[in-house]
């Protein structure tokens, strides 16, 4: 399978490497080398990549690159997955050691993988026992120039934190468990229960995980918490164009937006902007002519508005392309879609455990075309 | 995968506890002494911290390889901890320390059978890792014991350490029994043990495509389903992947397992998804579409599709991949969820792409209108090559919905209006195919496209305007001024351009005969006198013809109704996609080929298929003999018998090999023959590459820029053995002409010197053309000709001259065996008449894939040139250096290993005389034809240059060239393990280091 792996840099060095069965020469990474110099931007890697005598996949995260060399058939999601779980372990020991976490090397083997609840440990026990739930939703949207949606879905995860004594057999449920096109659960929970009832049905793993992922999409109506009034334009003669962005609260179940964030890739030809915001701070990075207003709270009250004027360098043409908005914003105690828990039941133990349960609703993928 | 995980895990947590960065402090003189110190001292604490140490040096590489005896001997502990890291230590030790690898073997066969599971689980994984081959007969008994293990810790991972033995001694497992051992454990009632016997059975499979390992019946299929859900994600894959080729006996069976396999597509890996999918795609062919069952399934299909394209963008790339073909094999399952392929300008490039192309066979007369708005967005992007795509999109678009066609036009149109140089010549492009879906019906927009035409310089758009002017000549009045002005330049065109071109302006002819007359003419003497490219020249010629006899024809073959193009393009043909479903989430399905296209030595894997619908399940039952069917076929081979020779040679009928079917298969005996003469024992002689890829991948054939390696020790094994005079050779080419055997004359060298390396810039050397075959003997065709490598391509260049009074045609060419299985690439192109006293040059592409026998001398190459007049013979040398490949640098280490390992009595010594090059400028020569200087040595005043090269055959010559300053005669020396070459090899030295 994974014949071996290696780890290079954003600028090219290979920093680790690691060979099961034999060694490959490092040279095969001068495939992949070639690959990111044509690809310019190391996000647009290809992640399956054809040499004469292997496949190399790889993934790219926090300006790394993990890349496995293989030879043999294998499923390439099976190979990314674990990439993945390569760079979270990774991720992980690096905060681990940096906040001075203890030894890592246990003094016992995996113990749970035998028995019929390989997630959790036993003789687990605390002096305060609580479940606590996140339910975090993102949105991910495409808006067109006229502000009308054109897709927009959500992505849905609930985090838990649970630390409750012994062998607790948890049941959630919500008000409106049909809200979701797809789900994906822990394997702590049962899917049967979920097919015939709609409920979340599980013996929680110890501390925290992540419970479900789910999916709600573009068949349902996904609303969008805020609307964007812009215009980008740049004049035919003359070196310069005009910029004006109004943001506005729309659909946000009375809640306040908060942490909202504009950033805009402007054209290459861009030189400067001289703008003028009224709520809010932007900056104008020249090099990578990026764009972002960070505007804060949304005040319903007095709408936020960034406007004024584009420099273009001298003698280059009208630039072509439209500039693309993301936005960013987080709203606390509402999760978008409507999903909501109404309870959460313990059998198995006799004590009375802390529950709480928390929304939080954030951009995604938000882009708003011009 | 669960091993590597925790093992991979293991060394980072080392790593990182180690930034407690004690343990990497650099080392400092006697650190390994004092280490030594440490581990034998008789304090637990200290022992163990001294190990850590070690393990530590290893980790960041430095070599504590000396200290194995001393951690070898901390082995015997109770302490897990402590264990665990010496077992890390030899893990990574013992394959260079295999002697002393063996002094652990005895605590490994005890640690088996310790009384704590982790310990027996912890050692028989270790011996698996140890990749030694003397401990393998020792791992035997204890993993057998770990396989019948009353814990099941111990069972899952000795039945991984199967695996990982086949790997090292494949016999070894099978006559130990523990296949069958294995094959038990599916029974186990423990599921991680059964995902892990799944995993080391396929894996095992996989190098023996036919055994059979995995023989599924309802039974085990039971035992995999129950535990499916129990064993981790990875298990779970392997599972999946294995329940993919079992074939359920009906319909029912097939419902169940569905059944029991959807939960699947809600896991949060998505590998398992994929799987899932898979084996849902596979097992739904037999349900029947009435069924409710069937309904509901492609309902449950979708979310989880869906749901893969919010993941990281690797992971929706491969799932694109996939979608793209699960779209063509059932739209039904995606067709509402278009709007989850619209593209975010934050997207990966790839990403971007693939999707564009699923919109695209997604788009419906239903969703025709937002699929139009959004490509149009896209054609306002940054990248070039997604506004191309998304520009071409559109007009897939319109030939595929007709409803839309005009909005799709009028939307090109706007798009033409920017003005963009790219924009506008892929939307002309597109409009080209638009008129040919709808003739008469979008004619209106032509007075626009001409406007730009300045603009156009990409061949592709150009050859479309161009068909467009042509094909509706008689509705553009200034046509003729039109075509005029691109026939200016057209010897600069491309051959695309100037073929179109051609028939734009014949057509234009045959509409305005009056006003173009000249124009016609032009072109066509353009094409037919000025070329030189044979497509161009035969298409002016007919057309040519075709106007001077008989107009009325010309107009009706010229102006014919075209036939209609698809709808659909870029389908994948309907039985490669049947294959690419049951290889749905592998790299098969992300390339969109077949596994036996690509995978290297997968020569026997089996063509998967989709099995039949519950209506034909009479074809279901019999799916061995059609996957039997489907093994390695052979290519079919002509095989002409060793009596046939002179008929071979005469027989020019025979097509020459293409590039893109299988290679002419050379007879047994005789290849076996000839293979013992040059090779005689020679352990690495790949001799013919024995293509066994069959025809289906020709592609992929023409991809790869070399060709598939084949192990050579298959081949070299077997031959090594027999004796050196095989039966093959032998017999002599009896039959052959007298002409075949007179030596050319070199005599005439001087006369022909065509000024000695004309354009050989740099390139390898390639000697004068000689004569091959004087008038006198050829009915007036004479023959001279040379040999050069030029970019990797061995090329005959020839240059045939008419010296009789009639026009030459028909030139076909053939070679008689010889020794390094030398044979035209393809057809000679000498596609003109040769008139009288006219010469032509003409460059013949070789291959060395053609049959061999041994000539002599070994370079002699014996021709058969036929013409319309006979068939003539001659036989020319080539020079051995045009034989000698790219890759013919050898490893530093190898060189020297291999020159002590070549016997001395292979070894041979010329003298090279006047040669007045210094070492570098000689190292510089050679360089030039593929001999490569691995080192160089100066010994008092005297250099040494150490030099390998390595034939098309895969012989590797090694030489030592020394140079004496001042003294013009060199010294080379040639170490070959056929040494028969070594005589060739020294007359191209001389040859080469003199040109």
């Amino acid at each position: 399978m994974i014949h071996s792996l290696f780890l290079i840099n954003h600028s090219g060095d290979i920093f680790l490497e690691k060979h099961w069965k034999s060694v490959i020469s490092r040279s095969v990474c001068d495939y992949f080398f070639e690959a990111k110099e044509k690809a310019v931007e190391p996000e647009n890697v290809a992640p399956v990549l054809q040499t004469p005598h292997h496949y190399l996949i790889s993934i790219y995260r926090g300006k790394l690159f993990f890349l496995s060399v293989i030879q043999t058939e294998v499923p390439p999601l099976f190979v990314i997955e674990f990439l993945h779980r390569v760079a979270d372990t990774i991720q992980v020991n690096r905060s681990s050691s940096d906040s001075g976490g203890g030894s890592n090397v246990g003094d016992t083997l995996p113990t749970g993988q035998l028995s019929n609840v390989p997630w959790r440990r036993a003789g687990v026990k605390y002096t305060n026992n609580e479940a606590y739930f996140d339910v975090i939703e993102e949105i991910d949207a495409i808006l067109d120039k006229s502000g009308t949606t054109v897709f927009a879905e959500i992505q849905g995860v609930i985090e838990a934190c649970v630390r409750l004594t012994g062998m607790p057999d948890l049941t959630l449920s919500f008000m409106n468990p049909r809200l979701l096109d797809d789900v994906s659960f822990h394997p702590c929970v049962r899917f049967k229960r979920w097919e015939a009832e709609r409920v979340l049905s599980f013996i929680p793993p110890d501390g925290n995980f992540t419970l479900m992922n789910y999916h709600v999409s573009s068949q349902n109506l996904v609303a969008i918490p805020v609307y964007v009034k812009q215009s980008i334009s740049f004049f035919e003669t003359g070196p310069c164009g005009r910029l004006d962005i109004t943001i506005g609260p729309k659909q946000n179940m009375g809640k306040t937006v908060e942490n909202m964030m504009v950033t805009i890739h402007m054209p290459k030809a861009v030189l400067s902007a001289n703008l003028t915001a009224t709520q809010g701070n932007y900056t104008y990075d020249i090099t990578t002519k990026v764009l972002v207003w960070d505007i804060g709270k949304l005040n319903p009250q007095k709408l936020p508005n960034l406007r004024g004027s584009l420099s273009i360098q001298a003698g280059t043409p009208k630039p072509e392309e439209n500039p693309s908005l993301n936005i960013d914003l987080k709203i606390q105690q509402v999760a978008i879609s409507g999903l909501k828990v109404s309870r959460l039941d313990m059998y198995g133990e006799k004590y009375k455990p802390f529950k709480g349960v928390k929304y939080l609703t954030k951009a995604g993928k938000f882009q708003v075309r011009t | 995968m669960q091993e590597w995980a925790n093992q991979l895990c293991e060394n980072r947590q080392f790593g990182s506890k180690m930034t407690d960065s004690k343990y990497f402090t650099t080392t400092k003189k006697g650190e390994i002494f004092e280490l030594k110190a440490e581990l034998n001292s008789d304090k637990k604490e200290k022992k163990k911290e001294a190990v850590k140490k070690v393990i530590a040096s290893m980790t960041v590489g430095k070599d504590v390889s000396a200290l194995f005896p001393d951690v070898v001997n901390c082995m015997q502990t109770d302490n897990l901890e402590l264990k665990k890291l010496v077992y890390l230590y030899l893990m990574n030790y013992a394959k260079s320390q295999p002697d002393m690898a063996i002094m652990a073997v005895n605590t490994f066969v005890k640690d088996c059978e310790d009384p704590n599971p982790l310990i027996r689980a912890l050692a028989v994984r270790t011996m698996g890792c140890i990749r030694v081959d003397k401990i393998t007969e020792y791992l035997c008994e204890p993993l057998r014991k770990c396989l019948k293990d009353e814990d099941p810790y111990v069972r899952k991972t000795a039945a991984v350490c199967v695996a990982k033995l086949h790997d090292i001694n494949a016999q070894l497992v099978e006559d130990q029994g523990f296949l069958d051992t294995l094959k038990d454990l599916i029974s186990d009632s423990n599921p991680m043990v059964v995902a892990n016997a799944v995993a080391a059975l396929s894996e095992i499979a996989e190098s023996h495509p036919n055994s059979n390992l995995l023989d599924l019946n309802p039974q085990t299929i039971n035992k995999l389903l129950t535990a499916l859900n129990e064993c981790t994600e990875w298990g779970q894959i392997f599972i999946l992947d294995c329940l993919a080729n079992y074939t359920p006996r009906d319909d029912r069976e097939s419902q169940s397992i569905c059944e029991r396999v959807t939960p699947r597509l809600s896991h949060a890996n998505s590998a398992v998804v994929l799987s899932a999918v898979k084996v849902l795609m596979k097992f739904m062919e037999m349900l029947p579409k009435d069924l409710d069952y069937y309904g509901t399934l492609l309902k449950k299909l979708a979310p989880p599709l869906v749901t893969l394209l919010s993941a990281e963008p690797e992971l929706q790339y491969v799932a694109l991949r996939n979608i793209n073909l699960i779209v063509q094999r059932r739209p039904e399952i995606l067709k509402h969820e278009m709007k989850v392929f619209f593209v975010k300008y934050n997207d990966p490039i790839y990403v971007k792409l693939e999707k564009l192309d699923i919109m695209i066979r997604l788009a419906s007369q239903a969703n025709i209108a937002q699929v139009l708005a959004e490509l149009k967005e896209y054609a306002t992007e940054v990248d070039v090559d997604f506004v191309r795509k998304a520009v071409r999109a559109i007009g897939r678009c319109a030939i595929k919905v007709e409803q839309s066609a005009e909005r799709c036009v009028s939307t090109l149109l706007d798009l033409i209006q920017t003005k963009v140089n790219y924009v506008v010549q892929e939307a002309i492009v597109v409009i080209k195919d638009i008129f040919r879906k709808y003739p008469n019906k979008y004619e209106s927009v032509i007075a626009t496209l001409c406007e730009n035409l300045d603009s156009l310089d990409e061949p592709e758009a150009r050859a479309a305007m161009i068909w467009i002017v042509g094909e509706y000549a008689e509705r553009i009045d200034n046509a003729d001024e039109l075509l005029e002005s691109f026939l200016e330049g057209f010897h600069d065109e491309s051959t695309q351009v100037q073929l179109q071109l051609l028939t734009a302006i014949v057509k234009l002819f045959l509409k305005k005969p009056t006003e173009t007359q000249e124009l016609v003419q032009q072109v066509l003497s353009l094409a037919t006198q000025d070329s030189d490219n044979p497509d161009l020249r035969d298409r002016g010629y007919i057309y040519w013809r075709l106007l001077s006899t008989d107009p009325v024809a010309a107009k009706e073959v010229v102006l014919a109704e075209k036939p209609l193009i698809s709808e659909e393009t870029d389908l994948i043909e309907p039985t490669l996609l049947e294959e690419l479903i049951c290889h749905i989430g592998t790299l098969a399905s992300v390339y969109h080929k077949p596994p036996s296209a690509f995978v290297e030595g997968s020569r026997g894997v089996q063509h998967k298929r989709l099995p039949g619908s519950a209506g034909s399940a009479d074809s279901v039952d019999s799916p061995d003999t059609a996957s039997a069917a489907g093994v390695s076929e052979a290519p079919p081979a002509v095989i002409p018998s060793q009596g046939d020779l002179l008929g071979d040679l005469l027989n020019l009928d025979l097509t020459p090999p293409t590039a893109t079917g299988p290679p002419p298969a050379p007879s047994s005996g005789l290849q076996m023959g000839a293979m013992d003469l040059l090779g005689g024992g020679l352990d690495s002689l790949p001799p013919i590459p024995l293509r066994t890829d069959t025809p289906q991948s020709p592609q992929f054939y023409h991809q790869s820029p070399s060709p598939p390696d084949y192990s050579p020790t298959e081949l070299g094994g077997d031959l090594g053995g027999s004796p050196a005079l095989g039966a093959g050779f032998g017999a002599p080419p009896a039959a052959m002409p007298a002409s075949f055997n007179a030596p050319v004359s070199g005599g005439l060298d001087d006369l022909f010197d065509l000024g000695g390396g004309v354009g050989m810039p740099m390139g390898s050397y390639s000697p004068p053309k000689t004569v091959w075959l004087p008038a006198m003997k050829a009915k007036g065709l004479e023959i001279s000709g040379t040999f050069a490598r030029r970019a990797g391509v061995i090329q005959m260049e020839m240059t045939l001259t008419n010296k009789a009074m009639s026009v030459m045609t028909d030139f076909a060419i053939q070679f008689n065996r010889n020794s390094f299985g030398l044979a035209p690439a393809g057809p000679l192109q000498i596609l003109t008449p040769l008139s009288p006293n006219q010469s032509i040059e003409a460059a013949l592409p070789l291959s060395t894939v053609g049959p061999v026998m041994k000539m002599e001398p070994l370079t002699n190459l014996q021709v058969a040139v036929k013409n319309n007049i006979d068939v003539f013979y001659f036989s020319c040398q080539y020079p051995i250096s045009m034989l000698f490949v790219e890759d013919g640098k050898m490893e530093r280490q190898v060189f020297l290993a291999t020159w002590k390992d070549i016997p001395n009595d292979n070894e041979s010594q010329f003298q090279i005389k006047d040669c007045h090059l210094n070492s570098d400028a000689a190292s510089n020569k050679l360089q030039g034809s593929n001999v490569f200087t691995i080192a160089k040595r100066t010994v008092e005043g005297q250099d040494m240059l150490y030099q390998s090269m390595k034939l098309t055959n895969g012989i590797w010559v090694l030489a030592e060239l020394r140079v004496q300053t001042g003294n013009p005669n060199y010294t080379v020396s040639l170490k070959c393990r056929a040494p028969e070459v070594s005589q060739c090899v020294f007359q191209s030295y001389e040859a080469m280091l003199k040109n």
